[in-house]
């Protein structure tokens, strides 16, 4: 099978459902002339021409609007956020216009839409360039939001995202942009709202989305050497979320540790462990931990950027927790 | 740190322990898990054991003497350890034989179950090891953990209203498997008890049971149905508890002809001897097929519903010594004859030497007695509540019988069974029994 990088496997998705779709056109700044910030839309301007690749001015609330009155008129725009930091300033169109406007049109608009962009936190960017919004996104009806952490299901996800009749939420990273998969070299698709078990294991289940899932693999395998063997479990889709995969898993390991990279308060974790707690009460054998981004906004300086962030010995040592071994 | 030695409750009834005898003498070395003592509860004689390792320094208890459930009856500690204050903070009063049960409320206050928190094992090399302890084997079977140091356990039951700490699936576990919180250890932070010290706890449990014991099981959801109280369900109930007694029994008496019985039985014994099996077991087998197609008798009355149980857990009468005791056969309506005879004889003699455990005798669906072997023609036995009927079996006797216009030589026995009328009605218990006859009389169709 091809191994390619998380940024081919988008470049693929995108110009596989361009060329299958002329509905389906690429709207952000950067994503024509400039190849895209992180090269994500290599070489679709000159495939597909400056109609279906339109370079936007630095406007996030106007290019979002165009895209949804686009979506409302039968077309299928995907608009990239350069990250989704910088969509801050389109929260109104996204929230307000297409998350609502099928509910509010009384059934008459579908808003066929992509969001897409990197999301989270990259290396010293900041506290306002290094935020993860899933929690915000996912809280709304009427969005849907996925958070791919390998490039294969980058390419599936975006590929059902494009196709999907209402507004998708695709959530990348740019630490991940880099990192290689592989992919098969067929087309396949990957359901939204589905998550994946990434490894088997029966003592704890270790639930995680986004680049977090590269986090959880790296302790699953440092945990093996101690004997200890875990369930990670990748989300996948945040909403619709996958419960029943999530019980599943927990119901056999009676454990589990909820990892993201975002805070603490209403985060996605916050979410699966009320699943946890309603679904498998009478399963547990520990309560749930969480591990997450510090209370703070992201410090720049190294040593506290790495401190205020989730990492495998957070993640190691919260497994311990969960399974009694800490004492 | 010292830790005391209490009377702890060995049977889900017990208030008060009399000290059969002592295994261990003072200044023995003991180690947690060893037997101190025997002990004598309400039901059965009943072990005593080390909850920590050290020396058994002191005995305040003597053989004969009873104590209710907490007193503290020893201490074990280090050889040269101080256990002066130990013992002063709770003085051992001991009643004498006979005064146990006037004197037991006087002595402490009433020391139902929260007891066990008092036993506090010290924490030892293994306890320290233990987070290294995956590492080495494979971890799905953890070996049991050592209990933390109990008097923390003790405060936070306390902080809990008296419950013990438990994780949500440690309780349903003990639940499954009819554990009891109270008596069990845990592990976890603050003491809680969590799913490694049930199965050390089941484990400890498999190890010391006979191999050739009943295996007792618990109720589980979808054993039984509940069947709401219709109006005149509660009318009938009223009217007959006011009439006699708080359990309104009737009686209904079969004479069923065990000839063909007796011929299976004989040929079974001559075809090998292994295959002996007595009247008795042939009428547990039946019975317990019978209830299996009779849930509306085999059901308890539980005040405000009836339920109706789809497994047969026969509870069979043992005289001993000074009284009875009914061991359980669990699931009888599924185990062969063969397995009911060896069960039987089984349960039968240790209930007489007194080493049957709780869940031995506890969890009987109906339950049957029989004195036949006393040459009781017919009797009336009487029922063992929540249990809605009990059948009493008499003698197996050569007795002449008309059978097609001529007088004939006849293997008879009668069954008695009563009925707890707010459960069974009369058909209902007359339609048992007929079932039970048509059984007996063709005993292949218990085969089948």
């Amino acid at each position: 099978m091809p191994v390619v990088t998380y940024r081919d496997a988008l470049n693929q998705a995108l110009q596989e459902e361009m060329q299958r779709d002329d509905r389906v056109f690429l709207m952000g700044e950067e994503v024509g002339v400039y190849q895209g910030a992180y090269k994500v839309s290599k070489g679709l301007l000159q495939e597909f021409g400056e109609m279906r690749v339109v370079d936007t001015p630095i406007t996030e609330l106007g290019f979002a609007g165009v895209g949804v009155g686009a979506a409302m008129v039968g077309l299928r725009p995907i608009i990239e956020f350069m990250t989704w930091n910088f969509a801050l300033l389109a929260m109104d169109q996204v929230v307000n216009s297409a998350a609502k406007m099928l509910y509010m049109s009384g059934g008459q608009f579908n808003i066929p839409i992509v969001f897409r962009g990197p999301n989270g936190a990259a290396l010293q960017l900041s506290a306002q360039h290094s935020q993860a919004w899933e929690s915000w996104l996912a809280h709304i009806p009427g969005l849907k939001v996925v958070a791919p952490g390998t490039p294969y299901d980058a390419k599936g996800l975006l590929k059902s995202a494009v196709r999907d009749d209402n507004p998708v939420i695709v959530l990348e990273g740019e630490m991940l942009y880099n990192t290689k998969g592989e992919v098969p070299a067929e087309e396949y698709l990957i359901p939204i709202g589905k998550a994946a078990l990434k490894r088997e294991g029966e003592h704890c289940s270790i639930i995680t989305h986004g680049k977090m899932i590269l986090v959880a693999l790296q302790a699953a395998d440092q945990l093996t050497k101690e004997g200890i063997r875990v369930d990670v479990l990748d989300l996948l889709s945040l909403r619709p979320m996958d419960v029943e995969a999530i019980t599943a898993s927990v119901r056999k390991t009676n454990r589990a540790v909820v990892l993201e990279e975002g805070w603490e308060i209403g985060g996605i974790g916050a979410q699966v462990v009320d699943y946890i707690q309603r679904e498998c009460f009478d399963d547990l054998d520990a309560p749930i931990v969480r591990v997450h981004q510090v209370d703070v906004p992201m410090p720049y300086a190294k040593n506290l950027e790495r401190a205020a962030k989730p990492d495998v010995p957070k993640t190691i040592a919260a497994v311990k927790k969960v399974m009694y071994l800490d004492q | 740190m010292a830790t005391k030695v209490v009377m702890e409750a060995l049977s889900p009834t017990m208030e008060e322990g009399r000290l059969v005898k002592w295994l261990k003498s003072e200044g023995d070395t003991v180690a947690k898990g060893d037997v101190l003592a025997e002990v004598e509860t309400d039901k059965a004689v009943m072990e005593l054991v080390a909850r920590a390792d050290g020396v058994l320094r002191t005995r305040l208890l003597d053989e004969g003497q009873t104590a209710p459930v907490g007193q503290l009856v020893g201490v074990i500690g280090a050889p040269n350890e101080d256990i002066a204050a130990l013992i002063a903070s709770q003085p051992a009063v001991a009643s004498a034989p006979g005064a146990a049960s006037a004197a037991a409320p006087a002595v402490a206050a009433p020391a139902i179950p929260a007891a066990p928190a008092v036993v506090a094992p010290p924490p030892t090399a293994e306890s320290a090891a233990r987070p290294t302890r995956l590492g080495n084997a494979a971890p799905k079977h953890q070996e049991p953990p050592l209990p933390p140091p109990s008097t923390e356990q003790a405060q936070h039951a306390q902080d809990n209203g008296g419950r013990p700490r438990s994780s949500p699936l440690a309780r349903r576990l003990a639940s499954d498997r009819g554990l009891d919180l109270q008596q069990l250890h845990g592990s976890g932070p603050g003491g809680r008890i969590v799913k490694r010290d049930i199965e050390a706890a089941v484990a400890t449990a498999t190890a010391q049971r006979p191999a050739t014991a009943a295996t007792p099981r618990r109720e589980a959801a979808g054993d039984f149905a509940d069947v709401p109280l219709t109006q005149l369900r509660k009318t009938i109930a009223r009217r007959l508890a006011e009439s006699i007694g708080p359990i309104p029994t009737f009686y209904l008496t079969s004479e069923i002809d065990l000839t063909r019985t007796a011929e299976m039985r004989q040929a079974m014994a001559a075809a090998d001897t292994r295959l002996k099996v007595s009247f008795n077991d042939i009428i547990l087998k039946a019975v317990a097929t019978a209830l299996a197609r009779h849930p509306e008798v085999n059901a308890h009355w539980l005040g405000d519903r009836i339920r109706q149980f789809n497994r047969v857990h026969i509870g069979m009468a043992v005289a001993i010594d000074d009284g009875l005791i009914t061991p359980v056969i669990f699931d009888a309506d599924t185990k062969g004859l063969g397995d009911i005879a060896a069960e039987s004889r089984e349960l039968a003699a240790r209930a007489r030497d007194r080493k049957l455990a709780p869940e031995e005798y506890t969890g009987s669906t109906f339950s049957v007695s029989n004195l036949g072997m006393f040459g009781i023609d017919q009797f009336t036995a009487i029922i063992n509540p929540p249990e809605a009927g009990i059948i009493a079996v008499g003698a197996v006797e050569d007795k002449p019988v008309v059978l097609d216009g001529a007088v004939t030589v006849r293997k008879r026995v009668r069954l008695t069974m009563s009925c707890d009328h707010r459960v069974i009605d009369g058909a209902t218990g007359a339609r048992f029994l007929q079932d039970l006859r048509r059984m007996l009389e063709n005993p292949l169709l218990l085969v089948y």
